[in-house]
């Protein structure tokens, strides 16, 4: 369906996308992952024509779009902060693109309807946007987006601004809800939980390159480089030497998995892979300090031959 | 210790343009009208009458030049104009900034009539305003009746009407700015420890600067410029170099000092031009601004009422005293109060000769003029603005200060230099009635480029780029978005380039026919003859004038969104 090759943008010396690969599947949905400042936007305003490319191309469906503007595009994006017209009420803003496409009014109308029993907020089509809450004025974006049945949606930041619960009700509603029409989604964000419970597949980016594609699980599973690992937010990751199936870290020798790669490299440990036992067994460490964390509590433990901070263990130590 | 400096929140840096090809054709061809229009109407004018004064059997004669600025005379005139000009802007600043201050940061009643009120005199024709002020301070006025005390021989009289004239113009600048200043950046100051003048002077008073500074220009321009009023208060004793044009090239025909005369003033007028677009830019760009609508709140303790109270007494006294003795003079007859003036404006035959038609039919001409005036202006004025929108380049940034050239230079060259210029064909529009509107719209249109500019700038560029994105074309786009956002803005430009054309005095006076006079041109005139009779009538065509335009400002007031603009 869409297909990024090389795509390259650069605002002044800096380039924000750097020869950037990228492709998404009919019906599928791929989530773009990283920190701000990593491209992600850049990235949606590319495809959208928002932007033009310095170098590489854009496919969409197989056509190279570099001559065809933003409103031939045939895609949707819904934008970080809505965007929502302010002097149009709701049911305006969702009619917007299919009276763009000279739909007829009774047919505008039904879809108009149809739309706003989607995203939940049934008749409130003569409703103000203003006076809409932040989670509806996402609704109202999202419906506004969805009308005119794009080839392919486009997401940035789209929980962005909800709390907490609501964010978290709305990832499942929303992949339920694409999975049903099929659309195409190419969303960004910033948070990896967004990220795994949205997406069929996570593009992880760093400094406008991908530093990491694949479905959630393997990702998770696998971080591909120390960068990947530290914003899926694992912080046992320090310098290590593996020979055969041990490891020389800062924190004494650790087994590793047979088959693992040998000589310097970068050794993640995941906090639950690490028990607290009475002191004389395993790793002689110090507990230097305890955060609660809900669930389970995490302890930080020292060893006072660890010179840096940063290179304290995390460990999972329960409810205790 | 240091203080925080006032926030400065550069606006996001809407993800840098494009600029591809196709937009630059986009904003050529917005400009190719409004660069038409002053190319033909404006520089072409003005150029041709420089030209025929300085060139002599096409010899650039460029020792005129020298001859006419080592005048004794014309030093003079240079030296009243400047500072004429730096003492009333000085002036207008110390009368208005405490009245900035109150309509931004207090809150009580009639506040808005008070905002209309202080607004009205700067709409005003500046001939009305130098009658007021001849019905006030002049032979046989208020003040000579109660205490026998005259100033329209002195420069008082020309002082204060320019500040009564410009008084709005600080109050709205700075008021405007200042009522969107977050007050708790004052707060913040004074919570680390600075007093309250100390909050004021770090933190706010950094933030104003530029509008004050803007406001001061502006003023300093309106004034060096000054034509009606001083033309009316002046007397034989002083001139501003607008008044020597006039008077160079409509009574001693002496074109080549006129044409260098222009030439100065272009000068300055471009240099001072240069400042304001320059401090107007920053403001724009550094400034964190809230919905001013929060801002404001009831004056607490005496100190507070007695500011309240001082201001109010100086609008009575500069604003609302001068309009009333105007009104009172037009009923006051020489058979008592009465209509006697407003009756013998209906008659051509009772004005000594004075008029080929009935005076009151300058009402009908004014208004066609205006209203021919206004429509230009806005098409003109509307393209400039919606090509200026983006702010980058600097194609817009020249085309920028072009636009506001045409207030700073001679009225009276422009409309003599239609006279002249305008003559042959293809372009013979001498007895075209459209040769007045034309002129007047010059003024017009960089009233609605400024109206306009700040508008459509705030509109979000993203809103754009949703509708884009939604399948809406970029003329389509602007239409469904920019246009209904605008349309407020737009209605205010228009009431703006309306009271603006009705007000032209300057290139007015040369260019409209004798039997067709505008209400400004009628006013002049019957000043300019002897006679209790003429001098009443003017008065009552001045109350006329003077309600057209309060109207004009009132529907205004209405519909004026939030954002002050730059006026």
């Amino acid at each position: 369906m869409l297909r990024l090759e090389e795509v390259t943008v650069r605002f002044g010396e800096r380039a924000a996308l750097d020869a950037v690969d990228l492709e998404v599947a009919e019906h599928e949905i791929v989530c773009v992952l990283g920190p701000s400042g990593s491209g992600k936007s850049t990235l949606l305003r590319v495809v959208a024509g928002l932007l033009r490319a310095d170098a590489g191309r854009v496919l969409l469906a197989g056509r190279d779009q570099a001559q065809v503007p933003t409103h031939r595009r045939g895609v949707g994006l819904m934008f970080q902060d809505h965007q929502l017209f302010p002097q149009r009420d709701v049911g305006g803003n969702v009619a917007f693109g299919l009276r763009m496409r000279g739909t007829a009014r009774a047919e505008t109308e039904r879809r108009v309807g149809e739309l706003l029993d989607l995203v939940g907020l049934p008749g409130a089509e003569k409703r103000l946007v203003g006076a809409l809450s932040g989670g509806e004025q996402q609704r109202v974006a999202l419906a506004r987006a969805l009308a005119p049945e794009p080839r392919l949606l486009m997401l940035d930041e789209p929980l962005g601004q909800l709390d907490r619960s609501l964010r978290e009700r709305l990832v499942v509603e929303l992949r339920a809800l694409f999975g049903r029409l099929g659309t195409t989604v190419l969303a960004v964000t910033h948070d990896q939980g967004e990220a795994f419970a949205l997406a069929d597949r996570v593009v992880v980016m760093r400094d406008g390159r991908v530093a990491q594609a694949g479905t959630p699980l393997e990702v998770w599973q696998r971080p591909a480089s120390e960068f990947v690992a530290r914003f899926l937010g694992f912080e046992n990751v320090v310098p290590a030497t593996v020979r055969g199936t041990s490891a020389e870290t800062v924190w004494g020798r650790l087994p590793v998995p047979a088959g693992a790669r040998q000589g310097e490299g970068c050794l993640l440990v995941r906090p639950a892979g690490v028990r607290l036992v009475p002191a004389g067994e395993g790793l002689p460490c110090t507990v230097a300090g305890r955060t609660f964390r809900g669930i389970t509590s995490w302890c930080g433990c020292g060893r006072r031959a660890a010179p840096r901070r940063s290179w304290r263990l995390r460990v999972r130590c329960g409810g205790s | 210790m240091v203080l925080a400096r006032p926030e400065v929140a550069p606006r996001d840096a809407a993800a840098p343009q494009g600029g591809g090809p196709r937009r630059t054709a986009t904003r050529l061809g917005l400009m190719a009208l409004p660069l038409a229009f002053f190319g033909v109407f404006f520089a072409y004018p003005v150029a041709s009458i420089v030209g025929r004064g300085l060139k002599d059997d096409g010899q650039w004669q460029f020792a005129r030049v020298g001859e006419v600025i080592t005048d004794p005379r014309i030093g003079h005139v240079l030296w009243f104009t400047t500072w004429q000009a730096a003492a009333s802007t000085g002036l207008t600043l110390l009368l208005a900034l405490p009245g900035a201050y109150v309509l931004a940061r207090f809150d009580f009643p009639g506040k808005r009539l008070l905002r209309a009120v202080v607004t009205v005199p700067f709409v005003l024709p500046t001939v009305v305003v130098g009658s007021a002020f001849l019905a006030l301070l002049g032979h046989g006025g208020l003040l000579d009746e109660l205490w026998g005390v005259r100033l329209d021989t002195t420069v008082w009289a020309i002082l204060l009407a320019h500040v009564f004239f410009n008084y709005a113009v600080v109050v709205r600048t700075v008021g405007g700015l200042w009522a969107q200043l977050d007050p708790r950046q004052e707060e913040a100051a004074r919570v680390l420890g600075a007093g309250r003048f100390a909050a004021w002077r770090r933190v706010t008073l950094p933030a104003l600067v530029p509008a004050i500074a803007a406001a001061a220009l502006m003023v300093f321009l309106f004034t060096f410029t000054s034509f009606g009023v001083i033309q009316i208060l002046g007397g034989p004793r002083y001139a501003t170099l607008e008044v020597e044009i006039y008077q160079q090239t409509a009574q001693l025909l002496d074109l080549p000092t006129a044409a260098v005369l222009t030439l100065v003033q272009f000068a300055a007028v471009a240099a001072l031009l240069g400042v304001h677009a320059r401090t107007v830019r920053r403001r724009e760009a550094t400034l964190h601004l809230v919905d001013a609508a929060g801002t404001a709140r009831r004056p607490r303790g005496a100190a507070e009422w007695t500011l309240l109270g001082s201001v109010l007494a100086v609008v009575a006294l500069l604003v609302v005293v001068p309009l009333l003795v105007l009104v009172l003079r037009s009923f006051d007859g020489p058979d008592g109060y009465g209509l006697t003036y407003y009756r013998a404006l209906a008659s051509a035959g009772e004005n000594g000769g004075t008029f080929v038609v009935a005076p009151l039919e300058a009402i009908g001409n004014s208004l066609a003029y205006g209203l021919a005036a206004t429509t230009i202006a806005v098409v003109v004025g509307g393209l400039a603005a919606a090509a200026l929108t983006r702010r980058e380049g600097r194609l817009v940034r020249g085309f920028d200060a072009l636009l506001m050239l045409p207030l700073g230079t001679s009225a009276v060259t422009v409309g003599f230099g239609f006279l002249i210029s305008l003559d042959e064909p293809p372009l013979d529009l001498r007895t075209s009635w459209i040769l007045v509107p034309l002129a007047q719209a010059l003024v017009g249109v960089p009233f609605v480029v400024r109206t306009m500019l700040p508008v459509l700038r705030a509109v979000d560029a993203r809103l754009r780029e949703a509708a884009a994105v939604l399948g809406a074309s970029p003329l389509r786009a602007w239409r469904e978005v920019d246009l209904p956002l605008v349309g407020r803005a737009l209605a205010v430009a228009a009431g703006f380039a309306f009271a603006v054309s009705l007000g032209e005095f300057g290139a007015t006076v040369f260019i409209a026919r004798p039997d067709s006079p505008t209400l400004p041109v009628a006013v002049a005139r019957l000043l300019g003859r002897p006679g209790e009779m003429n001098y009443g009538q003017a008065m009552a065509l001045s109350t006329i004038l003077m309600l057209v335009c309060a109207v004009a400002l009132l529907v205004l007031e209405r519909v004026r969104t939030d954002r002050t603009g730059e006026f």
